[in-house]
C-alpha cells in the first residue's frame, strides 16, 4: 500500500473526498446562498477532472481485484468531463432545487461506483461498482420530487437494473462454477466455450445489454428519459451508458476471446436489432426526451459495430466517439433543458419557429443535430466514419452498408427537429430564453468540442497514444 | 499557387458574413468574395498553364500533404489537374454569379449567404481532395446548406423537397461511403497500412472480385448526385423548390461532385469493374437522355422543365463517361462545366422572371421580351446553349461526347448514341416552345407592362456566365487543351485494365 494505493486510486479517492465534504456542508448547513454552494460543487468537479491529468501511474491493488492503467485514467477523465458539462448545465435548474446537495451526493456517487467498476479487475468487483453506479441513479430519477411520472421512471429504473443484475449474477455464477475462478487476469485461460460457458457469456452479455439498452432490452430506456429530470436524463444517456461501453472496451472484449466467434455473432444481431428499432421508434416521436432516448438507442447500435473490430482501433473509434457524443448529445439536452426551464415545453413541435427568437441557441440545437447524424463539419461526422471505418475491418460489407443506409434513417429523424427550428412556422413561437453563465459556458464548450474535435485530429491520436 | 486558398477564402467569407450587422455590408462581403475565389481560380488556371508549359508532367500540381488522422492514414492531401481546373472554374462563376442574382434577399440574408459560402467550401474542397476520405467529408459539407436553403427560402412544396434532396442524397453518400471503405481496405501504402490516397490506390490492383461488389456501389452513389436514373427524382423537385441561388449551385456544381467522383473514383481506382459494367452506365445514361426529354415535354414550370432537361442533359456525362473513349471522356468533362453554367444561366433567368412576375407557369407568361429584353435575350441563349446550338457551349461539349460515343464501334453503343443523338430533336421541342410562349409572343398580362428590366447586379450575373458560355463555344479548344492530358491518363489507365 502506501503511496502507490494513493496514486493509483486517486479518482475514486477524489470523488470520496468530495461526497465527504458535501455530506458535511450538509449538515453544518452553513451556506445558504444556492449560487454559492453550487459555484463550489462546481469548483470541486474542475478540480477532480483536472486532477485526473496529473500523477497518474498503472498498477493492480488488493490482489487484482483493482487495476488501473493509461486508458483507464483516460476512460476515468471523460466520464468526469460528462459530469461536469452536465453539472454546469443542470445550474439553473439546481438553483430552484431544494435539495441540491444530495443531487450531488448521488451524482458522484455513482460516477464513484462507474469508476470502480471500470477499474474492476474481478467479477464480484464488477458486480459492486454497477450497483453503486445504478442505486443511486434510480434515486436520482425521482427528482422532479413533485412530478409523478418522476418517481414512476424511478421505479421502472429500480425494477429493470435489479432484474438486469440478477441476470447478470446468474451468468457470473455459472462463470464460477465451470471455471473456479472470477479474476480476469486467470479467466480467459479457463475459459475453452463449452456449453455452460457459453450460456453463462450470454448471461452476461445480456445483463450489461440491459444497462446499455440494446434491443431487445431497452424498454425502459424511453419511460424513464422521459419521466427524469433533464440532468438525469442526460446523465443517463452519456455517462452512464459511457461507463458500460468502457467496461466492455477494457475488460470484457479481452475476457472472451476464446469465444471470438460467438462473441462478434452476438455483437451483429444486436447491433442490426438495435439500430433499426432505436431509428423505427425515434422517428414517431413527438416528446423530445423520448425522441433523445431512442436516438441514444441507435447510437449505442453504432458503437456495437465499432467494438467488433475487436483491436485498438475499434477501442479508439469508440472512445473516440463517446467525446464527441457527450459533446452532441449535451447540447442538444442543454437547450431542450433551456426551454424546458422556462416554458414546461419538452415536445418537437414546441420547436416550430424556434429560431425567430433564439437564434444562437437554434444554431446550437441543430448544430448537435447534425453532429448526432454525423454530417459535416461537426465532430459526429468523424466519430461516425471511425466507427464505421473500425466495424468494416472484418470485411462484413453487409453490416457496413446496413450501418450506413440506416445513417440516412437517422438523418430523416434529426432533420425534423432542425425543421421544426428553422422552417415550420408558428404562431406564438418560444419566447426569448434567458439562461446563466454556467449554461451558457457550458453550452459553449459543448460547441467548441462539436466544430472543433474533428477538424483537430490531437484528439484522437491522444486515445490512440493511450491505448498503445 | 496554394490551394487551401481556395477552401480559406470561402471559409473566411463566411465567417466575416456573420459578423456584419447590416444587409449592405453582407452583400458586399459576399460579392467581393465571391470575385476573389473568381480572381484566384483565373490565376490557378494560369499558373497551371504556365507550370505545364515550363514542362511541370506530374499528374497532380500544387499538390501539398499534410497528415491529418494519422492512426488511420487520413491526409488532407490535395492537388489539382486540368480537370479539377475545370471544376473550379465552372464553381467560381456559378458562385459570383449565384450571390450578385441574390443581391436583394432580405429574409435572413446573414444565415442566406453564409450558407451559400458553405455550399462552396464543400464543392472546392472536393475538387481538390486527393484523399478519399477528405473528399468524402467535403461531399458531405454540402448536406446542411442544401437542406437549410431549400427549407427555409424555398417556395412551393419546399418541406417535402428539401427532405427528400437530403435523404435521397445522404443515401448516395452512405453508398459512397461503403465503396470507400471497400477500397480502403484492400490496398496498402507499401508500410503496410491501408490508404485513402488516390494517386496510390490507382497503382495497385483490387481484386476483380470485390471490383464486382463495389464498383456499381460506389458509382451508383456517385451517381445519385449526379441524378443517375432511376435516382433522379431527387433533382426536378429540389432544383424547383430552392431559390433562385441555390438551384443555380444545386444544378450548376453539385451535380457535378457526382459526374467528378464517377469519373476520379469510381472509374479511375476500379477500372475492371467500369469495363465490366460500362454497358449498364450506357444503359441508364440513355434512358436518363431519352426519359428526360420526353419527362421536360410535359412539364408547365419553367424551372421543372430545366430540371428535367438537368436529367437529361447529365445523361450526357454518364453516356461519355460510359463510352471509355478518349473524346467521350474529354466531352463527358466538357458536358459537366457547360451544363452547370448553362443551367446556372437559366435558373438565373428563370428566377428574375420569377421576381417580377410572380409566377413561373408558361401558361401565365407571355410576350416578356418586350418589357424586359435584357432578361429575355438571356433566357432564349440560355435555351438555345441547352438544345445546342453551335457557338454556344452546349454544341461543343455535347458534339465532342457524340464523336466520342461513336468512336465506340460496338452495335449496342452505336444504336444508344444514336438515340442520344435523336433526343436533341426533344430538347429542341421543348426549348423553343418554353421560349416561344413565355418570352415571345403577346402579353398575355397588362400587369407585365409595368415590370422592368434587369438591375446592374443580375445584368452582371448574366454577362459573367454568358462571357463563359461564349468562351467555351467559340473556341473550345482551351478547355479541351485544359482536360485533354488527363483524360488520358484515365483512359491509358482503362484502357491497361480491360486489355483493349
Amino acid at each position: 500500500m502506501g503511496k502507490e494505493f494513493f496514486t493509483l486510486m486517486k479518482p475514486e479517492l477524489g470523488l470520496m473526498l468530495i461526497i465527504f465534504l458535501l455530506l458535511i456542508l450538509k449538515i453544518w448547513d452553513g451556506i445558504k446562498e444556492k449560487s454559492t454552494l453550487l459555484s463550489l460543487v462546481n469548483l470541486l468537479l474542475l478540480l477532480n477532472f483536472a486532477a485526473g491529468f496529473f500523477f497518474n501511474s498503472e498498477g493492480t491493488l488488493f490482489s487484482g481485484m483493482y487495476h488501473t492503467n493509461a486508458v483507464i485514467v483516460l476512460e476515468k477523465n471523460v466520464l468526469a468531463f460528462g459530469t461536469l458539462l452536465i453539472s454546469l448545465l443542470a445550474w439553473d435548474w439546481l438553483k430552484k432545487h431544494e435539495h441540491l446537495l444530495e443531487f450531488y451526493i448521488l451524482l458522484l456517487s455513482t460516477l464513484l461506483g462507474m469508476n470502480f467498476m471500470i477499474s474492476s479487475g474481478n467479477f464480484m468487483m464488477l458486480y459492486l461498482g454497477l450497483e453503486l453506479s445504478t442505486i443511486p441513479l434510480a434515486a436520482l430519477c425521482n427528482f422532479d420530487l413533485d412530478k409523478l411520472k418522476s418517481s414512476e421512471a424511478a421505479l421502472k429504473m429500480v425494477l429493470s437494473s435489479a432484474f438486469a443484475s440478477c441476470i447478470l449474477l446468474f451468468g457470473i455464477s455459472m462463470i464460477y462454477g465451470t471455471t473456479g475462478t472470477l479474476t480476469f487476469t486467470e479467466l480467459p485461460g479457463h475459459l475453452d466455450g463449452g456449453m455452460l460457458q457459453m450460456l453463462a457469456f450470454i448471461f452476461v452479455f445480456i445483463g450489461f445489454a440491459f444497462k446499455l439498452s440494446v434491443v431487445p432490452f431497452h424498454f425502459w430506456t424511453a419511460d424513464v428519459y422521459e419521466g427524469s429530470p433533464i440532468a438525469v436524463t442526460s446523465y443517463l444517456s452519456v455517462i452512464s451508458k459511457g461507463a458500460i461501453v468502457f467496461v466492455f472496451i477494457t475488460s470484457l472484449s479481452n475476457l472472451f476471446t476464446t469465444m471470438g466467434a460467438t462473441w462478434y455473432h452476438i455483437l451483429v444481431i444486436s447491433i442490426v436489432m438495435t439500430i433499426t428499432v432505436g431509428n423505427l421508434f425515434a422517428m414517431r416521436q413527438d416528446n423530445i426526451k423520448r425522441f433523445l432516448a431512442f436516438s441514444s438507442i441507435t447510437q449505442i447500435g453504432y458503437i456495437l459495430l465499432g467494438l467488433t473490430n475487436g483491436t485498438e482501433m475499434g477501442s479508439a473509434s469508440a472512445i473516440y466517439f463517446l467525446v464527441v457524443y457527450i459533446f452532441s448529445n449535451l447540447a442538444a439536452f442543454g437547450v431542450v433543458s433551456m426551454v424546458s426551464e422556462q416554458t414546461g415545453k419538452e415536445n418537437i413541435s414546441d420547436f416550430n419557429g424556434f429560431y425567430k427568437n433564439n437564434k444562437v441557441s437554434g444554431w446550437v440545437m441543430a448544430l448537435a443535430m447534425f453532429s448526432l447524424a454525423g454530417i459535416p463539419p461537426t465532430a459526429g461526422f468523424f466519430g461516425k466514419m471511425f466507427l464505421v471505418t473500425a466495424g468494416a475491418a472484418k470485411g462484413n460489407y453487409l453490416l457496413i452498408a446496413f450501418a450506413s443506409l440506416n445513417m440516412v434513417v437517422s438523418l430523416f429523424y434529426y432533420l425534423r427537429v432542425v425543421k421544426a427550428i428553422f422552417i415550420n412556422s408558428n404562431e406564438n413561437p418560444v419566447e426569448k430564453i434567458k439562461s446563466g453563465f454556467a449554461v451558457k459556458l457550458a453550452l459553449g464548450i459543448c460547441m467548441l468540442g462539436i466544430i472543433a474535435t474533428g477538424f483537430y485530429s490531437g484528439i484522437y491520436d491522444y486515445i490512440v497514444s493511450m491505448l498503445h | 499557387m496554394n490551394l487551401t486558398l481556395l477552401i480559406l477564402i470561402p471559409l473566411i467569407t463566411a465567417i466575416v458574413i456573420l459578423t456584419c450587422k447590416n444587409l449592405q455590408s453582407v452583400r458586399w462581403v459576399a460579392f467581393i468574395g465571391s470575385l476573389v475565389q473568381l480572381g484566384l481560380s483565373g490565376m490557378l488556371l494560369l499558373a497551371y498553364h504556365a507550370e505545364r508549359v515550363a514542362g511541370n508532367t506530374a499528374q497532380m500540381l500544387f499538390s501539398e500533404r499534410h497528415s491529418w488522422y494519422s492512426a488511420l492514414n487520413i491526409e488532407y492531401y490535395i492537388g489539382v489537374d486540368g480537370i479539377s481546373i475545370a471544376m473550379i472554374l465552372l464553381t467560381a462563376f456559378v458562385v459570383a454569379a449565384g450571390v450578385l442574382i441574390s443581391w436583394k434577399m432580405e429574409m435572413l440574408s446573414k444565415e442566406f449567404f453564409f450558407l451559400l459560402m458553405l455550399l462552396s467550401v464543400g464543392a472546392y474542397g472536393f475538387f481538390i481532395s486527393l484523399d478519399l476520405f477528405t473528399m468524402f467529408f467535403f461531399l458531405e459539407v454540402a448536406v446542411i446548406p442544401k437542406f437549410l436553403l431549400i427549407g427555409i427560402w424555398g417556395s412551393g412544396k419546399k418541406e417535402y423537397s428539401a427532405m427528400k434532396l437530403a435523404l435521397m442524397l445522404m443515401g448516395g453518400s452512405a453508398l459512397v461511403l461503403i465503396g470507400i471503405l471497400g477500397i480502403y481496405y484492400n490496398t496498402n501504402d507499401g508500410t503496410g497500412h491501408h490508404t485513402f490516397d488516390i494517386l496510390k490506390i490507382s497503382q495497385q490492383h483490387i481484386p476483380m472480385s470485390l471490383q464486382m461488389y463495389f464498383f456499381p456501389v460506389l458509382f451508383t452513389g456517385f451517381g445519385v448526385f449526379t441524378a443517375m436514373f432511376p435516382f433522379h427524382t431527387w433533382a426536378p423537385d429540389g432544383h424547383s423548390s430552392a431559390p433562385t441561388a441555390a438551384s443555380m449551385f444545386l444544378a450548376g456544381i453539385s451535380m457535378k461532385l457526382g459526374g467528378y467522383g464517377c469519373l476520379r473514383v469510381a472509374m479511375y481506382l476500379m477500372p475492371e469493374g467500369a469495363h465490366h459494367y460500362s454497358w449498364a452506365i450506357i444503359l441508364v445514361a440513355t434512358i436518363a437522355i431519352i426519359y428526360g426529354a420526353f419527362a421536360t415535354l410535359m412539364q408547365k414550370d419553367l424551372k421543372y422543365i430545366n430540371a428535367y432537361s438537368s436529367v437529361s442533359h447529365c445523361g450526357f456525362v454518364l453516356l461519355g463517361i460510359g463510352m471509355m473513349t478518349h473524346t467521350a471522356i474529354v466531352g463527358a468533362v466538357m458536358q459537366m462545366v457547360s451544363h452547370g453554367l448553362m443551367t446556372a444561366l437559366f435558373f438565373g433567368a428563370i428566377g428574375m422572371m420569377y421576381d417580377r412576375t410572380h409566377t413561373r407557369q408558361v401558361a401565365q407568361l407571355g410576350g416578356l421580351l418586350k418589357v424586359m429584353p435584357f432578361i429575355g435575350v438571356v433566357f432564349v441563349i440560355a435555351g438555345l446553349c441547352s438544345l445546342g446550338l453551335p457557338g454556344l457551349s452546349g454544341f461543343a461539349a455535347e458534339m465532342t461526347v457524340f464523336m466520342g460515343s461513336w468512336q465506340n464501334p460496338e452495335m449496342w453503343h452505336r444504336l444508344a448514341t444514336i438515340l442520344a443523338c435523336a433526343s436533341i430533336v426533344v430538347t429542341a421541342v421543348y426549348i423553343l416552345r418554353a421560349a416561344g410562349s413565355s418570352v415571345m409572343g403577346p402579353i398575355k398580362n397588362e400587369e407585365f407592362r409595368k415590370l422592368t428590366d434587369a438591375k446592374w447586379n443580375e445584368k452582371f450575373a448574366s454577362v459573367l456566365l454568358l462571357a463563359a458560355i461564349l468562351a467555351i463555344g467559340m473556341a473550345p479548344f482551351w478547355l479541351i487543351n485544359l482536360v485533354g492530358p488527363d483524360s488520358q491518363i484515365i483512359m491509358d489507365h482503362l484502357t491497361n485494365a480491360g486489355g483493349l
